[in-house]
């Protein structure tokens, strides 16, 4: 494990040096859908008995912040890096695979947990503050990190092309991400789409998340916890075997 | 680190991408202390050989050891012990000049080698630059950032694939002088080039690949006694070309004769006819080849 250090450490300078772009603007951008939301909605839904729609909204928010920046984070350093070439800068040197995979991961994990914090700070000015459980929230919130930080490196392994990972962003993140109750909950949903979301492991990061904030959720948070834990190994096992291989990394 | 291995050993090495034949059983042994020239024409298989070496790319057979240690096997100690200068001029435009060499010591675990990184910075002409993005500097100095993180982890084997390629002529003198100073001080250096004249003026030892094989393979003094092509170049008054000659006598740049033989006797041929037909010789020379000559004759043979 001598090179990991290293490797973490390279890839959290690399999103600070632009941190504008990687936590600044996700955290406005999460301030932008709650102003806009909770104005609509506030006092026309209420999902939880007790639970204001802003309450409802923000761990929602946070959520979906958290997870698409860990996403972005490994994703879009290692599609860079193999459209510019210096991918092997990482390659030459006596770097494991497992050491490849903990750096990218670590990397994505804090940045989203860094963007995560952001956006719930922000929110605090909006609605009314509630201590968390912070077991519950820590869990959901760095199992959902490194679930997303480790599709990251799949998608950023794979993608040739810079449209390639916008096509995997845009068709398979942004989607699964929305609809899965960050803005609702599922079962204001018609039958079938409520069926539909459960088999959505994002729903149990995004219910489960909340539950740590409202005490109140879709699903009991310890089936939510086995899902995103099975989905968490199985998401690691695909990216370490592709790593293993140097499935378009080492030809 | 035993004295006994060779720095690089390559045997039967064998790599197929989809239709093409990369490598087809290359073998050879580079000892240490050896400044080392791989040519070939483009897609002989001299990117795919390093890329091998280099563990970017695996092979379909055969392996490959650096001082001793399969580059698969114990990639961890074959890797520690090469240091690559890719041919493509990649950077990271993220970090600075000293922040990319202090990453790249990192990778091989190395934390305080910072004195190590200012003396390759000063070497290469770096230092002035230390705190420049990567992205803003020259290609000249982009190349030479790419030698100095070949060399942070102080590699006993060292790989240039094309080094000189698109760079001015100072910076390829000062480069060489460079490189030359490690192979005096005992680094192993595994050169390919386009130059010939520089393969010719560097490398003791020379390999020349075609389609994937290793078509000649020798010291590089004996490569250039290899071929029996000799040119002569002559000047002669009056200017009549003797008829059996024509044809076979050609004007040059430089306005002289030359006539290209493969037996003395040939010469000796002509220096007769051209007495015989009144003909005086004022001047003649006798060019020996060069790499570039071998080059494209055993191309052309193989």
């Amino acid at each position: 494990m001598t090179g990991l250090p290293a490797l973490f450490y390279k890839e959290l300078l690399r999103f600070w040096k632009v941190v504008v772009q990687t936590v600044v603007a996700p955290v406005v951008t999460a301030l932008l859908y709650l102003l806009i939301f909770s104005q609509v909605l506030e006092g026309h839904v209420e999902v939880y008995p007790g639970v204001s729609y802003t309450q409802f909204l923000v761990p929602g928010l946070v959520m979906m912040s958290m997870l698409q920046n860990a996403f972005s984070n490994s994703s879009s350093s290692l599609i860079q890096s193999k459209m510019q070439g210096n991918i092997v800068f990482v390659l030459l040197p006596p770097l494991s695979y497992l050491e490849f995979f903990l750096a990218y991961l670590g990397a994505a994990v804090l940045r989203g947990l860094i963007v995560g914090l952001g956006v719930w700070m922000v929110t605090l000015w909006f609605a009314p503050w509630q201590m968390p459980q912070p077991g519950w929230l820590l869990a959901y919130a760095v199992l959902a990190c490194a679930i997303m930080g480790a599709v990251g490196i799949v998608a950023g392994i794979w993608a040739e092309k810079y449209d390639q990972l916008a096509a995997f962003q845009n068709f398979l993140i942004l989607p699964l991400t929305f609809l899965s109750g960050v803005f609702y909950s599922i079962h204001s949903l018609p039958p079938f789409w409520q069926a539909v979301s459960h088999v959505n492991p994002v729903f149990y990061l995004i219910d489960g998340f909340r539950y740590a904030f409202v005490g109140q959720s879709d699903t009991d948070p310890w089936l939510g916890l086995l899902v995103a834990g099975a989905c968490f190994v199985a998401i690691s096992a695909l990216t370490l075997m592709l790593l293993k291989r140097g499935y378009k990394l080492r030809h | 680190m035993s004295q006994t291995n060779p720095a690089i050993r390559v045997s039967e090495l064998r790599k197929r991408f989809r239709t093409t034949q990369a490598l087809d059983g290359v073998s050879l042994d580079i000892q240490q202390g050896e400044f080392f020239g791989l040519l070939g024409p483009n897609g002989a298989g001299k990117t795919t050989l390093i890329s091998i070496l280099a563990g970017l790319a695996r092979a379909d057979s055969g392996h490959a050891a650096i001082m001793g240690h399969d580059v698969v096997r114990d990639y961890r100690q074959a890797r520690r012990a090469l240091g690559v200068v890719p041919q493509e001029l990649v950077y990271d435009p993220f970090f600075n000049v000293r922040e990319t060499l202090r990453i790249q010591s990192g990778y091989f675990g190395l934390k305080h080698n910072d004195g190590w990184i200012d003396e390759i910075m000063h070497h290469l002409d770096l230092t002035q630059h230390a705190d420049k993005n990567t992205q803003n500097l020259s290609g000249g100095m982009k190349r030479r950032l790419l030698v100095a993180q070949a060399l942070v982890h102080k590699p006993p084997v060292i790989v240039l694939d094309e080094p000189t390629a698109g760079v001015d002529v100072n910076l390829r003198r000062s480069l060489w002088e460079f490189i030359s100073r490690l192979n005096r001080e005992g680094h192993t250096i595994l050169l390919t080039t386009h130059y010939l004249e520089e393969a010719e003026a560097l490398c003791g030892r020379i390999a020349m690949l075609k389609s994937g094989r290793v078509v000649a393979l020798d010291a590089t003094r004996n490569l250039l006694q290899l071929t029996n092509e000799h040119c002569a170049q002559l000047r002669f008054d009056p200017e009549s070309v003797p008829p059996a000659w024509q044809g076979r006598l050609q004007r040059d740049a430089d306005g002289c004769w030359r006539v290209n033989f493969s037996d003395y006797g040939e010469l000796e041929t002509l220096l007769a006819d051209l007495r015989g037909a009144g003909i005086r010789v004022t001047e003649m020379h006798l060019l020996e080849p060069d790499l570039e000559d071998v080059f494209t004759d055993i191309m052309k043979r193989t």
